[in-house]
């Protein structure tokens, strides 16, 4: 039995799989990423899996590789902020979150749609910030263009305190007055046409990993959304992050860390290590084993067998070979680790990416993985998690008919949802707002 | 004689949520209207029209949905998509009313820009409603193949770039969001505005016209089918709605029998004001005329005035054989009539090159 700290409680929240390497679309249980009724259907199980809440991941345009739309994964998606407010009508509880680019947007109007949230779902709206920035992304929108990672998030920061003066400039009591702000990136004025919204201020989230991220996420976020998922890389993260509260005079308990972490169920350990073997298999078909290595590499690999060895040339670092995700910051580094890796183990090219792009899952029987999450959420690697199931729709199913019930009975999960607002859900305060 | 077409508004001032709007759309889905607007600004007390649209998709079943979004401070791109989710979100009842915002306050709202001249920003406005369009076909309707044996997702040849330069954007596409259900949603201008009326005879599938007598009506009808025309379009794709403020708390029949000097010019348009019969002969008399396609009424007092008009007015057009008594389509576009438009891109990738 691992120590464990008294009444510390997990949270859970549903990650839509849409358009992201870990959807299985291949599985003929897939069903549409478009149709509302996918929506729905996992909002409503994430609901009666008594869920914190549910979460739209957002691109603003398709991927490209070798200067052509990328095929090989899921592509599209419906608008985040729409989906929820259509799902406000289907849930009663699970709280809304969604992922909107705080650099290709302006804040009167995020606020505003957010605060509409926030109030035709009675208090269960939340806002990922993110702020991808590439001229690729750019050209769809007026500003267009490209900003540096400091200016993002100097304008991501800036953006949701000026939020924040919209959402406080109509008192917890009903009154309005007008606002001013004059900053760097943002010269606005006049009045907010929405009054307080049940939260007050919507829940706020970030998903960032550099220093300025996790500065800007200490400063001003209530969750954060990382890919750390192993033990020791969520303690590490972890301490690092709550370290940063008391600077802005925050409490550690201000700022929930969520991984984002995927999971397989099975009726023996054998048999979920199995499963997840097979999904892994699927998620990296030889098409995407050969793209994932260019994607390290910067150049044209297609003439290599997914199934043969890497390749002995070196990576072409200038490459703009992929365009849309993040970038790899030493592709030299991670070249020399991949060969190090395939030749150690005698892997396929299949093999490696199959070895090294896997994120942390949770694999086992329900009642191991319910022992390693509250595992992880008593020793401080994590508050919660975000499940990126790598089924769509009914990828939560099962955790919800066997994983969830045993978090109960261990007395680490909630049995019923006691506020009506996502704040409450969180434990977190609401916003004082301003008299 | 055409169909007789009706859309309401369900504004509900102060309302901030959804049970009330929702109440008001399936009122107005009971009397089989078209559609229900939702007006907005970013001016105006209110939430977002186009977020309580979505609201109340699922609520109902066969009610287009019809929210005001404005193009003067918003992105095309942004805005394409979320009408386009409207459109998945409500299987294919999505429209949208195309808005500009004029005041030197509303752009003091941004910081972006000054005010600019109705003109120029209903010119932004015709291009903003273009590049929705393109965007919308920026995806086939058969784009996702889910091919195993090749590993493909999608078909790429069936996404397209818009490339579209504009005065005041340029956006690169494609859309984020596969085609939505009808095609391309439903395309609404108010045409009352002298500027708006290019706009509307390009773009629009249903222009509004506050005409405050039929014979208004009907020279506003005629002149937009002109236009519609002159642009290359059948002017048949086009429906023109005679907008009305109407409240109907005066009783069965109108203070002055006979609809008297019809409905009078107030600051909001053309107001109505009696009976919920005598506003079925109004609309009865100017639909038999050929003045309008049809009619998008405001009640001043939305819950006695909408219930008055669908258990009066419409069920009274109806009982004549004016109205449809149920839906027998499930879009918007087969409410209107409409046809569902053909991809532009699919079309010319069929053609020899
Ligand atoms: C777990 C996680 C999820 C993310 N999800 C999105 C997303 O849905 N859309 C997006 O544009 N960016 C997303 N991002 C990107 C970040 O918001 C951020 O822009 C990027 O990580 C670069 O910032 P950084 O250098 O601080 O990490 C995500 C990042 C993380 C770590």
């Amino acid at each position: 039995m691992t120590e464990r700290t008294p009444g510390k409680q997990i949270h859970l929240a549903a990650h839509f799989p849409g358009v992201n390497s870990t959807t299985v679309w291949t599985d003929p249980r897939s069903r549409s990423h478009i149709d509302f009724s996918s929506f729905q259907h996992l909002a409503r199980t994430a609901e009666r899996g008594l869920f914190d809440f549910f979460f739209l991941a957002e691109g603003l345009r398709l991927r490209e590789h070798k200067g052509r739309i990328h095929d090989l994964d899921v592509v599209g998606r419906p608008e985040a902020l729409t989906v929820l407010t259509a799902l406000a009508a289907v849930t009663e509880r699970l709280g809304l979150a969604g992922t909107v680019n705080a650099t290709f947007n302006e804040p009167y109007e995020l606020a505003r749609r957010l605060a509409s949230l926030d109030h035709l779902s009675a208090g269960r709206a939340a806002w990922n910030v993110v702020t991808t920035s590439d001229a690729f992304t750019g050209e769809n929108f007026r500003r267009g263009g490209y900003l540096d990672l400091a200016e993002r998030y100097t304008r991501a920061a800036e953006f949701l305190a000026t939020a924040r003066e919209l959402w406080d400039s109509w008192t917890p009591d009903g009154r309005q007055r007008p606002f001013a702000h004059h900053g760097r990136h943002f010269a606005i004025e006049g009045e907010f046409t929405v009054p307080r919204s049940p939260q007050g201020h919507p829940v706020v989230i970030q998903a960032g990993d550099s220093p300025e991220g996790r500065e800007f996420a200490a400063s001003a976020a209530d969750i954060i959304f990382t890919r750390h998922g192993t033990l020791e890389a969520g303690r590490e993260f972890y301490a690092d992050v709550k370290g940063r509260l008391a600077a802005y005079g925050r409490d550690p308990d201000d700022l929930l860390i969520m991984p984002g972490v995927s999971y397989v169920l099975g009726d023996t350990a054998a048999e979920a290590q199995e499963k997840a073997a097979e999904i892994r298999r699927k998620q990296v078909s030889p098409q995407n084993a050969i793209l994932a290595l260019e994607q390290v590499w910067g150049v044209d690999l297609s003439a290599y067998d997914p199934d043969g060895p890497l390749p002995d040339i070196d990576p072409d670092p200038g490459s703009e070979l992929v365009q849309g995700r993040v970038k790899i910051t030493d592709p030299f580094a991670v070249a020399a680790k991949w060969r190090a890796l395939s030749e150690a183990k005698g892997l396929s090219i299949r093999q490696t990416v199959i070895e090294t792009t896997a994120r942390q899952s949770f694999i086992g029987t329900p009642d191991a993985v319910a022992a390693e999450l509250a595992e992880f959420v008593a020793r401080d690697a994590a508050d919660g998690f975000i499940l990126v199931p790598h089924l769509t729709p009914g990828g939560l199913d099962d955790f919800v008919d066997r994983v969830v019930p045993l978090l109960q009975e261990r007395g680490v999960y909630r049995t019923e949802y006691r506020g009506a607002t996502l704040r409450s859900h969180l434990g977190l305060r609401e916003p004082a707002g301003k008299g | 004689m055409s169909s007789l077409h009706l859309a309401a508004a369900i504004d509900h001032p102060g309302v901030y949520e959804a049970a009330p709007y929702a109440e008001l759309a399936l009122l107005a889905e009971g009397g089989a209207l078209d559609f229900v607007t939702l007006g907005d600004s970013f001016a105006r007390p209110g939430l977002d029209a186009l977020a309580v649209a979505a609201r109340l998709a699922p609520g109902t079943g066969r009610i287009g949905l019809v929210p005001t979004v404005t193009t003067t401070h918003t992105e095309p791109f942004h805005v394409q998509a979320a009408v386009a989710t409207l459109d998945w979100v409500s299987h294919g009842r999505a429209g949208w009313v195309v808005e500009v915002s004029e005041t030197e306050a509303q752009a003091r709202l941004f910081g972006r820009r000054r005010a600019e001249a109705p003109e120029q920003l209903w010119q932004e406005a015709g291009e903003f409603a273009d590049v929705a369009a393109r965007l919308w076909d920026s995806w086939e309707d058969d784009a996702e193949i889910r091919d195993v044996p090749t590993g493909r997702f999608i078909d790429r040849d069936k996404l397209h770039y818009v490339d579209f330069e504009g005065r005041a954007f340029s956006v690169r596409g494609p859309s984020i969001v596969p085609r939505p259900p009808q095609g391309h949603p439903v395309t609404v201008v108010d045409a009352t505005d002298p500027w708006a009326r290019e706009a509307a005879a390009r773009h629009a599938d249903v222009a509004l016209v506050r005409s405050p007598s039929l014979t208004r009506a009907d020279a506003a009808r005629a002149e937009l089918r002109g236009l519609a025309t002159r642009f290359g379009r059948d002017p048949d794709t086009l429906r023109v709605f005679a907008s009305l403020v109407v409240d109907l708390g005066g009783g069965e029949y109108a203070a002055e029998p006979g609809h008297g000097g019809g409905p009078l010019p107030t600051a909001e348009g053309p107001a109505y004001r009696g009976g919920p019969v005598d506003l079925a002969e109004l609309i009865a008399d100017w639909h038999r005329a050929g003045a309008v396609d049809g009619f998008h009424l405001t009640p001043v007092e939305p819950r006695r005035d909408l219930e008055r008009l669908v258990n009066g007015t419409v069920a009274l057009l109806q009982h004549r054989g004016l109205f449809r008594t149920f839906y027998p389509g499930s879009t918007l576009r087969e409410h209107l009539g409409l046809a569902r438009p053909a991809n532009r891109y699919a079309a010319l990738a069929g053609e020899p090159s």
